[in-house]
C-alpha cells in the first residue's frame, strides 16, 4: 500500500505526515501528530467528539481523509488557548461546570468557537441547533449552552 | 484503497472508466466515509472531485438559471445569499441533512448519487426540476434528477460516468417551492416520508406543479397524478384532497420499525398537502 505523503497546516504551523489513504484526518491529528484532543466517539459523524475546523468549516475530522487535509488550514482544539490563557469559551465551561467527563467538551468548544465567529449574538435556539451535532452524555446540554451564551454576551462587551 | 485527486473532469471520468473492482466518487465524504469505516463499502478506488477547477462555485445565469458545482455543500447553499429567496425548498430540503458539522461537507450530488430513497435534497431538487451533466467516455450529457436514481443505493451512471455539474431552472414569476419530511426526532434522523412541491400560480390558479415523494418507494418519485390534482385549481379543499389521494397511491413503502406502510402511505398524502400550501403562499407572495 503506498504512503501518501500530506503536508498541512495545523494550529497556524505547517506539519507533515504519512498516511494511507483509508486513515481519517481524526486518526492522523491522534496518532501521527500526537493531537489527542478531538476524540472519536463514533467513528461516523454522529458525535461530534471529533469536530475541527477545515478552512474554517466546522466538520467531523472522522468523516474527513487524511490525503484530504493537504494544503488545508486546520484548528483543532489544542489551538484554542493562547499560551496559559483560556479562551474565553474555555473560561466560561469552568465557571459554569459545564462538562463532566469531558469527553464532548474538546469537539463542544470547537463547534461553540465557530458558531460565535459566524454569529456573535446567537439564540438560545440557534446556539441549541448548531450544537446538536456534538452529543454529551452527561451534562444535559444546559450549562453548555448556558457558557456559549454568557461567552458571547462577554465577548460582545468586550468587542 | 488508490486515493487519486484529478484536475478535471475528463481525468475523473477517465480514471473511473479504467478502474477495476469497486469505484467511488470523494465530494463531502458524509455518505463514503461512513461505509468505508463501518466496512458496508470498501472502495479499490477512490476519486476525489474537489480539486478540479470551479466545483465549488454557485452561478446564476442572465436567465435566472443555476449551476451549482458538484462540491457545493449544504452550509454554502444556505449561506448564500439569493440561492434561498429564489428556491427556498431546494435549500431548506438540502439543510435538513446532519448537524453543522455535516453541513460542512455534504452536497446534494453525494446526496443524489449514494441513491438513498430517502435522501432528502433529492425530491426538492426533482419538484424544482433540476438536472445533472453526467461526464463520461462518451462525453456530456445532460439528465433529469429523476432519472438518476434507479433503486436503493444504484444510479443510471454508468461505469466511468460522473456528474460534472448541477442545474437548476429559473425560478420565473410568481414560483414557490417547499419541502417537509417526517421525522421521529426533531434533529438527526432519516426521513420516513419526504415530499418536495413546486408550482406556479397566475392570479389565484395553479399553472404548473411538479410534486415528488421520498422514502415511500425504492426511488425518490416524480408523482404526475399529483401535478395534475393541483394544476388549474386554486387549492381548495377538492384539490387538497386528490393531491393527498394522489400522493398516499403512488406510495409504494416499506414496513420498517420508523414507519409502517400504513403510517408512510397516511403521512405522505398529509406532508403533500402542507408542502403545498407553503409552495402556494410563497409563490403568491404572501411569505419567503
Ligand atoms: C450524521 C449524519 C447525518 C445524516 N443525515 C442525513 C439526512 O438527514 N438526510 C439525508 O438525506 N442524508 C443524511 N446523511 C447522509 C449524507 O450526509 C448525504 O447523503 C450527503 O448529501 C452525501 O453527500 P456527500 O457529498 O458527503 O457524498 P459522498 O459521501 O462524497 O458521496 C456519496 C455517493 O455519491 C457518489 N458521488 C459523489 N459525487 C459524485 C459525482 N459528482 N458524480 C457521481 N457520483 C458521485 C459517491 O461515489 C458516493 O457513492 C447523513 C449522514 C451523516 C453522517
Ligand atoms: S467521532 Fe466523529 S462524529 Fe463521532
Ligand atoms: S461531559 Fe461527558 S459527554 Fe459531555
Amino acid at each position: 500500500m503506498t504512503k501518501h505523503h500530506v503536508t498541512t497546516t495545523v494550529n497556524g504551523d505547517t506539519v507533515e505526515y504519512l498516511c494511507d489513504a483509508r486513515e481519517t484526518l481524526l486518526d492522523c491529528l491522534r496518532d501521527k501528530l500526537n493531537l489527542t484532543g478531538a476524540k472519536e466517539g463514533c467513528g461516523t459523524g454522529d458525535c461530534g467528539a471529533c469536530s475541527v475546523t477545515l478552512d474554517r468549516r466546522l466538520v467531523c475530522s472522522c468523516l474527513v481523509l487524511g490525503v484530504e487535509a493537504e494544503g488545508k488550514q486546520i484548528e483543532t482544539i489544542e489551538g484554542m488557548a493562547r499560551g496559559e490563557t483560556l479562551h474565553p469559551l474555555q473560561r466560561k465551561f469552568i465557571e459554569h461546570a459545564a462538562l463532566q467527563c469531558g469527553v464532548c467538551t474538546p469537539g463542544v468548544l470547537v463547534a461553540a468557537k465557530a458558531l460565535l465567529e459566524k454569529n456573535p449574538d446567537p439564540t438560545e435556539e440557534e446556539a441549541r441547533y448548531w450544537l446538536a451535532g456534538n452529543l454529551c452524555r452527561c451534562t444535559g446540554y444546559d450549562k453548555i449552552i448556558r457558557a456559549v451564551l454568557d461567552t458571547a454576551a462577554e465577548l460582545r462587551e468586550a468587542s | 484503497m488508490q486515493y487519486h485527486r484529478p484536475a478535471s473532469f475528463a481525468e475523473a471520468s477517465d480514471l473511473a472508466a479504467h478502474a477495476t473492482g469497486i469505484t467511488r466518487f470523494l465530494a463531502g465524504g458524509t455518505d463514503v466515509l461512513v461505509q468505508l469505516r463501518s466496512e458496508i463499502v470498501t472502495p479499490d478506488t477512490l476519486i476525489d472531485i474537489k480539486a478540479i477547477d470551479g466545483v465549488r462555485d454557485i452561478t446564476r445565469h442572465a436567465d435566472g438559471s443555476w449551476t451549482l458545482g458538484v462540491a457545493v455543500t449544504g452550509a454554502e447553499m444556505s449561506e448564500h445569499p439569493q440561492l434561498g429567496r429564489e428556491w427556498p425548498g431546494v435549500v431548506e430540503a438540502m439543510d435538513l441533512i446532519g448537524s453543522t458539522q455535516i453541513q460542512g461537507r455534504a452536497t446534494p450530488v453525494g446526496n443524489l448519487c449514494n441513491g438513498s430513497p430517502a435522501a432528502d435534497s433529492v425530491p426538492a431538487m426533482v419538484a424544482a426540476g433540476a438536472s445533472v451533466t453526467v461526464t463520461g467516455p462518451a462525453g456530456d450529457r445532460v439528465v433529469a434528477v429523476e432519472d438518476i436514481p434507479t433503486g436503493p443505493g444504484k444510479t443510471s451512471l454508468a461505469q466511468g460516468e460522473l456528474i460534472s455539474a448541477l442545474h437548476i431552472p429559473a425560478r420565473g414569476a410568481n414560483g414557490g417551492d417547499a419541502y417537509l419530511r417526517f421525522i421521529p426526532r426533531t434533529e438527526m434522523d432519516i426521513a420516513v416520508v419526504g415530499v418536495g412541491v413546486s408550482l406556479r400560480v397566475d392570479g389565484d390558479t395553479i399553472t404548473e406543479a411538479r410534486v415528488s415523494l421520498g422514502a415511500v418507494a425504492p426511488t425518490v418519485l416524480l408523482v404526475e397524478e399529483c401535478a395534475r390534482a393541483l394544476i388549474g385549481t386554486t387549492l381548495d379543499d377538492t384539490a387538497l384532497a386528490a393531491l393527498a389521494a394522489a400522493a398516499s397511491a403512488a406510495c409504494k413503502p416499506i414496513d420498517d420499525k420508523r414507519g409502517t406502510i400504513e403510517f408512510r402511505t397516511e403521512v405522505a398524502g398529509v406532508l403533500a398537502k402542507r408542502a403545498a400550501k407553503i409552495a402556494y403562499a410563497r409563490a403568491k407572495g404572501e411569505t419567503a
